[in-house]
C-alpha cells in the first residue's frame, strides 16, 4: 500500500520534474524566438541608420568649399583688344549680334590664364618661387572664363583693379581639407610641391577661406573645372519632369480610377484593365525606360535627352500607383453618402463629382505626392533615354537636353576625381534625399490636416 | 503672340458659349409653367463643347499640316536655278535665312535679292493664313455655336450628353494603362524579333559567352550568350533573399506579434523609409560602404571578397527588399483568423509554438506569395546592380566574384547614342523582353497565390 502510493509518488515527481524541464526548454525557445524577432528589428533600424549616418558624414564637408579672394588687374597690355562693338543705327541685329560674336571670340584668344596668374603671384610672398603651370593648379580652371565674363558684362574695366571671388581648384580644395592623404609622396599627389606649400600659406594669410559651397546650387555640372560642377541643371530637369508627371498622371490616373471604381460596366474588358494596371505596377522600372526609348524617341522622334521624354516615362510609370490608390481611396467612402446623395435626385455623375471625390481628396493627394517622390528617385529608365548624357547648361524648356538628379548623382559617382567627387555625389544625394523627405513630409502634414477638417 | 492669340479665341469661344447656354436655358427656365430638364450649367457645359469642337479641329489640323505648307512656300520662293545648285543642307540653310529674314530678325552676311523677296513674300504668307486658320476657327466657333443655341429646349437633355461625354473621356484615360502595356509589348516584341534576325535565338537564350562586339562595323557582332547574365541575376537575387527574407519576416512577426504598441509606432515606419529610399542611393551606398567593408572583412578571415561583387550587390539589395517582405507578411500575419491563434493559446502553447506551428502555416500561401513578388523586385532593380555588382559578364559561380545582370546589360547595351539598327543595342530589347516575362510570370503567379489565399480566410 505505502509502496504503491511512494510510486505513484514518485511516478508523479518524475512526470512534474519532465513537464517542468520541457516547460522550461519551450520558454527557453520562446525566448530565443522572440530575441531573434527583436535582433531583426534592430538589424533593420541599424541599417536604415548606418545609411543615413554614412551618407550625411560623406556628405556634409563637400558643402563647404575652399574659395580665393583675388585682387584681379585688367592688365591693358594682356588684354590687348579693340573697343566693344556698339549698335549702330541702321544695322540689322543679327549684324550686331555677328559683330559682339565676333569681339567676345577674339577676347576669348587672349590669355586670361595670365591676368589669374598675374595675381596669385601678387597674392603670394615676394620671392616665391613656382612655376606657372604649378601656381594656375591652384586656382579652379574656369577661373579664367569668369574673370573675362566679368569683362565682357562691364569692358571699362580695362586698367583697373577689382577684388574677384573665385573657386579654389579641386585638387586644391582636397589638400586643404584632407581629403588627400598629405604624408604622400610627390608622385602621388595631384599638386607639386610648392603648391602644395603656396596653399597652406594662402590659407594662413586668408587669400583661401572656406565658405558655403553656393556652386553646388547655383551652378551646372561641369568637367574640365570640377569645383564648379553643381546640380542646378539637374535641379531644373527634375522639376521640368516632376511639373509634367503632376499634369499628366494626376488628372489621368484619378480619372480611370474613377471609371474603373464608380461606372466601368462588370466585364471582361474592365477586368482585363484592372488585371493589367497591377501588372504595370510591378513591372520593372527598366522596362518603362525601354518603352521609351523605343516608342517616344525612335518612333516619335522626340527629342533625345529631354525632360519631356523622361516626364512622359515616368508619367506611365507613376500611373499605376496613383489608380490604386484612388480606388482604395474610392472603395473606402461610406455608402451612405452616396446613397443620400442619390436619394435626393443626384445623378450617378453628379454623386461621384460632387460628393464622393471631395471626401477622398486627401487620399488622393498624399498618393499623388508619394507617386511624385517615388518618380523623383528613379533613375534606371532615364538612363536608357538618353539622360546620361554630360550637359553643362540649364535647360530652358522641357524640350532641351537635360539630366536629373539622380542620374547626375549617377554621373557624378564615375568621376575619376573621386577624392573630390565623393563628397560631392554625397552631397547631391543628401539634396536628394531632402527633398524627397520634404515631399514626404509634406503628404503626411496635408493628410492629418485634411482628414480632420473632414 | 500667335499662340496668345490662339488662346485667347479660345478662352472668348469658350466664355460666350458657355454664357450663351447658361442665360437662354436660364431664360426659358423662368419663363413660367415651363419645367426645363437640365440646369443651366449643363446647358453652357454643352454649348462649349460643341463650339470649341470644331476650332479645335481646324486649329489642330493647321498645327499638323501647317509647317509643310509653308515649306513648299518657301521651296516655291527659291528660283529655279538656285533651287537646282543646293544640296539639302544649303537647302536648309537658304530655308532658315529667308525664315529669318521674314521674322525681322535679320541674317548677317551679304542678303541675295530673292532671299529679301522670298523673306517678304514669306512674312506676308505667314500673316494671311495665320488670320485665315484663326478666321476659319472662330467662323466654325461661331456657326457651331449658332446653331447649338437653336437648339437649346425646355425638353433638351443636356445633362445627359454632357455626362456621357464625361463617361468617354473617363474610358479613354483608364485605356492609357492599356495603351502602355501594349506599348511595351509591341516595342519589346518587335525590336527583339529584329534582333533575332542578327542573331540565333538558340544561341542568345542557351549561349554561355557574353561578349558584344560593340564597335559597329563588319559583320561580326560578338556572341550574345544570355546564360551568364541569368546566373548571375538569380545569384544577386538569392543573396538578397537570403538577408531579406529572414530579417524581414522576423521582423514583420515580431512587430505584430510581441511589439509594445508604441514600439510598433515607431518602427514601422522608419522600416519602411527604406522603401522610399532612391535606388541610386542603395548603389552609392554599396559602392562606398558595404563593399570596402565586406572586402576587409573577408582579408580578415583569409577570403578574397571583391569590393564590387555578388555578394555586394546582393546584400544591400537584400536590405532594401526588407520592409517590402515585412510589411506585406505583417498583412498576411494579421489575416489569419484570431479563433487559430486563440485555438492554439487554449491548447497551452507558447506565443512563439503558436506563431511557428499554427500561424505560420496558415500564412505560408501568403507568404510565398509575398516572397514572390519580392524576388520579381529583386531581378528588375538596376542602380545597385549598375553601381555595385562588378559588371563581368562571365558564367561562375563564386558570389565574391564580380558579376553582371540583365538589367546592367541593357543599361550597357542602350546608353550609347547609337540609333536601333544593330544587334549591339538592339540586344536591349530581347534582354527587357526576358527580364518582362520572368517578372510578370512571377507577379502573376504571386498575385494568384495571394488572392486564393485571402479567399480561402474571407
Amino acid at each position: 500500500m505505502t509502496d504503491t502510493l511512494s510510486t505513484t509518488r514518485s511516478a508523479s515527481q518524475e512526470r512534474t520534474k519532465a513537464i517542468r524541464a520541457g516547460l522550461r526548454r519551450r520558454h527557453m525557445s520562446e525566448a530565443i524566438f522572440k530575441g531573434l524577432g527583436l535582433a531583426a528589428i534592430i538589424l533593420a533600424l541599424g541599417f536604415v541608420a548606418l545609411l543615413f549616418v554614412d551618407v550625411v558624414r560623406r556628405g556634409l564637408p563637400a558643402f563647404t568649399q575652399s574659395n580665393l579672394h583675388l585682387a584681379v588687374t585688367y592688365d591693358p597690355e594682356i588684354i590687348d583688344i579693340e573697343p566693344a562693338p556698339v549698335m549702330v543705327p541702321g544695322q540689322s541685329e543679327a549684324d550686331f549680334r555677328a559683330a559682339n560674336l565676333k569681339w567676345q571670340r577674339d577676347l576669348a584668344m587672349l590669355n586670361w590664364n595670365k591676368v589669374i596668374e598675374a595675381s596669385l603671384r601678387a597674392a603670394a610672398p615676394a620671392g616665391f618661387e613656382i612655376e606657372s603651370r604649378e601656381i594656375l593648379s591652384i586656382a579652379e580652371t574656369n577661373a579664367r572664363h569668369e574673370v573675362r565674363a566679368m569683362f565682357v558684362d562691364d569692358p571699362g574695366l580695362l586698367g583697373q583693379t577689382v577684388e574677384v571671388d573665385l573657386l579654389a581648384s579641386a585638387n586644391a580644395d582636397n589638400w586643404i581639407k584632407g581629403n588627400i592623404d598629405r604624408s604622400l609622396g610627390d608622385a602621388q599627389q595631384q599638386l607639386s610641391a610648392p603648391a602644395r606649400q603656396l596653399i597652406d600659406i594662402f590659407v594662413e594669410n586668408g587669400t583661401i577661406s572656406t565658405g558655403f559651397a553656393w556652386a553646388i546650387f547655383t551652378n551646372v555640372d561641369s568637367r574640365a573645372a570640377p569645383a564648379s560642377a553643381g546640380l542646378l541643371g539637374a535641379l531644373v530637369g527634375t522639376l521640368y519632369m516632376m511639373l509634367i508627371v503632376i499634369v499628366l498622371a494626376v488628372p489621368i490616373g484619378v480619372a480611370s480610377a474613377i471609371y474603373l471604381e464608380e461606372f466601368a460596366p462588370k466585364s471582361r474588358l474592365t477586368d482585363f484593365i484592372e488585371v493589367n494596371i497591377n501588372n504595370l505596377a510591378a513591372v520593372p522600372s527598366i522596362v518603362f525606360g525601354l518603352l521609351g526609348a523605343a516608342v517616344f524617341i525612335n518612333y516619335l522622334h522626340l527629342p533625345i535627352s529631354a525632360p519631356i521624354v523622361g516626364g512622359l516615362v515616368l508619367t506611365l510609370m507613376t500611373l499605376p500607383t496613383i489608380i490604386i490608390a484612388t480606388r482604395g481611396a474610392l472603395l473606402g467612402v461610406s455608402p451612405a453618402l452616396r446613397q443620400a446623395a442619390l436619394g435626393m435626385g443626384a445623378s450617378k455623375t453628379q454623386m461621384v463629382f460632387h460628393h464622393v471625390l471631395p471626401v477622398t481628396f486627401p487620399s488622393i493627394l498624399t498618393a499623388t505626392i508619394l507617386g511624385v517622390a517615388h518618380a523623383l528617385g528613379e533613375t534606371a529608365p532615364l538612363l536608357l533615354i538618353g539622360m546620361k548624357a554630360f550637359v553643362a547648361q540649364v535647360p530652358a524648356t522641357p524640350f532641351d537636353q537635360a539630366t536629373a538628379l539622380p542620374v547626375q548623382i549617377y554621373l557624378w559617382q564615375g568621376n575619376e576625381n573621386r577624392n573630390f567627387f565623393e563628397p560631392r555625389t554625397a552631397a547631391a544625394i543628401i539634396v536628394l534625399l531632402a527633398v524627397m523627405i520634404c515631399l514626404n513630409g509634406i503628404a503626411i502634414y496635408l493628410r492629418s490636416r485634411l482628414e480632420k477638417r473632414a | 503672340m500667335d499662340s496668345l492669340v490662339v488662346a485667347g479665341l479660345l478662352i472668348v469661344l469658350l466664355g460666350l458659349s458657355y454664357q450663351t447656354g447658361w442665360s437662354r436655358s436660364r431664360a426659358l427656365a423662368t419663363t413660367a409653367g415651363v419645367k426645363i430638364h437640365s440646369r443651366p450649367q449643363y446647358h453652357g457645359a454643352l454649348l462649349a463643347i460643341w463650339t470649341l469642337v470644331p476650332a479645335l479641329i481646324i486649329l489642330g489640323a493647321w498645327a499638323w499640316v501647317g509647317p509643310g505648307i509653308t515649306h513648299d512656300f518657301i521651296v516655291s520662293q527659291i528660283p529655279a536655278d538656285t533651287l537646282a545648285n543646293l544640296d539639302q543642307v544649303g537647302l536648309n540653310t537658304t530655308i532658315s535665312r529667308i525664315s529669318a529674314i521674314a521674322s525681322g530678325y535679320g541674317v548677317a552676311g551679304e542678303i541675295q535679292p530673292f532671299e529679301q523677296a522670298g523673306g517678304n513674300a514669306l512674312r506676308s504668307f505667314q500673316l494671311i493664313s495665320f488670320l485665315l486658320v484663326i478666321g476659319a476657327a472662330a467662323l466654325a466657333g461661331g456657326a457651331a455655336l449658332f446653331y447649338a443655341r437653336g437648339r437649346i429646349s425646355a425638353r433638351l437633355r443636356a445633362r445627359n450628353t454632357v455626362e456621357r461625354i464625361i463617361n468617354l473621356v473617363l474610358l479613354a484615360c483608364s485605356a492609357v494603362a492599356i495603351l502602355t502595356t501594349v506599348g511595351i509589348v509591341a516595342s519589346l516584341v518587335t525590336e527583339a524579333f529584329r534582333f533575332f534576325t542578327f542573331i540565333n535565338p538558340l544561341h542568345f537564350f542557351f549561349g554561355t559567352v557574353w561578349a558584344p562586339n560593340n564597335a559597329p562595323t563588319g559583320s561580326n557582332y560578338g556572341s550574345y550568350g544570355l546564360l551568364p547574365l541569368l546566373a548571375g541575376t538569380l545569384m544577386i537575387t538569392a543573396i538578397a533573399m537570403l538577408v531579406a527574407v529572414p530579417v524581414g519576416l522576423m521582423a514583420a512577426i515580431y512587430l505584430s506579434q510581441y511589439a509594445h504598441r508604441r514600439l510598433r509606432a515607431v518602427a514601422k515606419p522608419i522600416i519602411e523609409i527604406l522603401a522610399g529610399i532612391p535606388t541610386i542611393v542603395f548603389g552609392f551606398f554599396a559602392l562606398v560602404t558595404v563593399g570596402p567593408f565586406l572586402r576587409d572583412t573577408g582579408r580578415l578571415v583569409g577570403l578574397s571578397i571583391n569590393a564590387t561583387s555578388a555578394l555586394t550587390a546582393g546584400v544591400v539589395m537584400g536590405i532594401m527588399i526588407i520592409p517590402f517582405v515585412s510589411s506585406l507578411s505583417d498583412d498576411i500575419l494579421n489575416q489569419v483568423p484570431r479563433s487559430l491563434r486563440d485555438g492554439a493559446y487554449g491548447l497551452g502553447a507558447t506565443k512563439s509554438e503558436t506563431i511557428r506551428n499554427v500561424m505560420l502555416p496558415a500564412a505560408l500561401p501568403g507568404i510565398v506569395g509575398a516572397f514572390l513578388l519580392a524576388v520579381s523586385r529583386a531581378i528588375g532593380e538596376t542602380m545597385i546592380v549598375v553601381l555595385a555588382a562588378g559588371n563581368s559578364p562571365v558564367l561562375r559561380g563564386n558570389p565574391f566574384e564580380p558579376v553582371a545582370t540583365i538589367t546592367v546589360s541593357i543599361v550597357n547595351q542602350l546608353t550609347g547614342d547609337t540609333d536601333f539598327t544593330g544587334p549591339q543595342s538592339l540586344v536591349g530589347f530581347a534582354l527587357g523582353l526576358t527580364l518582362f516575362v520572368i517578372t510578370l510570370c512571377l507577379n502573376v503567379f504571386a498575385l494568384f497565390i495571394v488572392r486564393r489565399f485571402r479567399e480561402q480566410y474571407e
